[in-house]
């Protein structure tokens, strides 16, 4: 699916806290507040996957949310982008010999960008976003 | 009607769709851009509406695998249509409505129902339980707001009725003759009242906080469109965007019927303009007044919370307008 000139004007955003501490969390929800305002570049927080074009993830995976987070990433609509918050979704951080695993996100599905830090501050999530926005790009003039 | 005419509402549908769509994105990115700011942000930019509706045109349009397809598909255009369709008997600053004495109050509030219905025909046939529950809470809701609403149209129509005049559930009458105009003062007090109700009831036939329990980003995941995705779900917004301009324009219409012109002596087309830009200034007011400053200032009531509001408070308030009114008339 091609990407459009709007996509990066106007990202829908779903969370999703696959077992994370919640410490992403509030870095995430910081960046929509006044401080970073991410609505001024139109990112939107949005409360269903179907409506979402880009999915924020944290946490480490555990191994009752596996199939959930697979679920969600398939009920997005094309074209769709993920971007992995906080070093737990990137190699299980704090988290790493918890018999409760299913492994970083990226066991599970695609990732475009790991945006490390534990908890990362919310520029480094906003930086994630837009690297993973130029990634995307890239993609499409290569092909 | 001959094919002159058949013409004149053809091209006066296609302009006025075309003029309900911008309007509609457009008061959305104000909405938008005034929220922002009263939260000490800086907001998205005044035509991010637009972008967005761009973007949700380009995307993936998904049929989930319990929904049933024809009716999921179907009931985004029915909203969008019957949006539209209201607009046609709305009188827009001096523009007369395109079906000028066909339709009345009466009607108008009847087509009122319609999107809200497609909604939850939508909700239901999109079969996801999140939908559902938002579609049950739809439903609830416009049986809540109906009373207050209905109310409102009965002082009026009453009113007028009583006036005498030919045809009085027209809109084109209550927008020659005033009702500031034809009440004492128990009656101005009534109608201030009936205009407080109108506003409150704005943002529960637009699903906008505090009365947006059946979308309930939180709870219900975006309850009634939790299944939607792409040009489906840019239909409903549109459709939102354009019954948020019918209903203001409703409210103008009933309230606010004035226009500049008359009070300056000019010709007939820049009246016209300056009419119209008078009129966008109205609905702008009307909005801020009932969907932004409500907005920012609440929190979303539980769906108990707004069967009391709408049936127990407003419904009070507007039957003490409607009182109000007839009493006012009976010792004038
Ligand atoms: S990366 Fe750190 S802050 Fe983020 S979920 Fe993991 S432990 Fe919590």
């Amino acid at each position: 699916m091609r990407l459009s000139q709007t996509l990066g004007k106007s990202l829908w955003t779903f969370l999703f806290n696959s077992g994370s501490c919640n410490g992403c969390e509030i870095e995430m929800v910081a960046a929509v507040t006044p401080r970073y305002d991410v609505e001024r570049f139109g990112l939107k927080l949005v409360g269903s996957p179907r409506h979402a074009d880009l999915l924020l993830i944290t946490g480490p995976v555990t191994r009752k949310m596996a199939p959930r987070l697979k679920l969600v990433y398939e009920q997005m609509p094309d074209p769709k982008i993920v971007v992995c918050v906080g070093v737990c979704g990137i190699s299980g951080g704090t988290f790493y010999d918890s018999y409760n695993l299913a492994g970083p996100v990226d066991q599970i599905i695609p990732v475009d960008v790991y945006v490390p830090g534990c908890p990362p501050r919310p520029e480094a999530i906003i930086h994630g976003v837009v690297t993973a926005l130029a990634k995307l790009e890239q993609a499409e003039k290569v092909s | 009607m001959n094919i002159g005419n058949l013409i004149m509402v053809v091209v006066g549908t296609g302009a006025m769709a075309l003029f309900g769509i911008v309007a509609g994105l457009f008061y959305m990115g104000i909405d938008r851009v005034l929220v922002a700011r009263m939260q000490a942000r800086i907001g998205p930019p005044l035509r991010q509406p637009f972008i967005d509706m761009a973007k949700l045109m380009t995307k993936q349009n998904i049929v989930p695998a319990n929904a049933i397809p024809w009716l999921f598909n179907a009931a985004p255009l029915v909203a969008l249509a019957s949006s539209i369709s209201i607009m046609l008997y709305i009188p827009l600053g001096s523009f007369a409505p395109i079906f000028r004495g066909y339709g009345d109050l009466i009607l108008i509030v009847y087509l009122l129902v319609i999107p809200a219905l497609a909604m939850v025909v939508g909700g239901l046939a999109s079969g996801s339980p999140y939908a559902t529950i938002g579609a049950q809470r739809e439903m609830v809701t416009m049986i809540s707001y109906e009373l207050p609403l209905a109310t409102t149209i009965i002082a009026f129509a009453w009113k007028y009725a009583q006036l005498g005049l030919d045809n009085p559930f027209s809109l084109a009458t209550v927008a020659a003759t005033p009702i500031w105009s034809q009440v004492g003062p128990l009656g101005f007090v009534g109608c201030l009242l009936l205009l407080v109700t109108m506003i409150l009831v704005t943002p529960g036939e637009l699903g906008k906080i505090p009365f947006d329990t059946p979308e309930a980003e939180t709870e219900l995941a975006g309850g009634l469109l939790v299944e939607y995705s792409g040009r489906n779900l840019a239909l409903f917004y549109l459709s939102l965007g354009v019954k948020a301009i019918v209903l203001t324009a409703v409210v103008v219409a009933l309230f606010f019927p004035y226009n500049l012109s008359s009070y300056l002596a000019m010709s007939a087309l820049p009246a016209r303009l300056v009419d119209g830009a008078f009129f966008l200034v109205k609905i702008f007011v009307i909005m801020f007044f009932s969907v932004s400053l409500i907005r920012i200032a609440m929190a979303r009531f539980r769906i108990t919370q707004v069967v009391d509001v709408y049936w127990k408070y407003l419904g009070a308030l507007s039957l003490v307008g409607l009182i109000l009114v007839m009493v006012d008339s009976f010792i004038r």
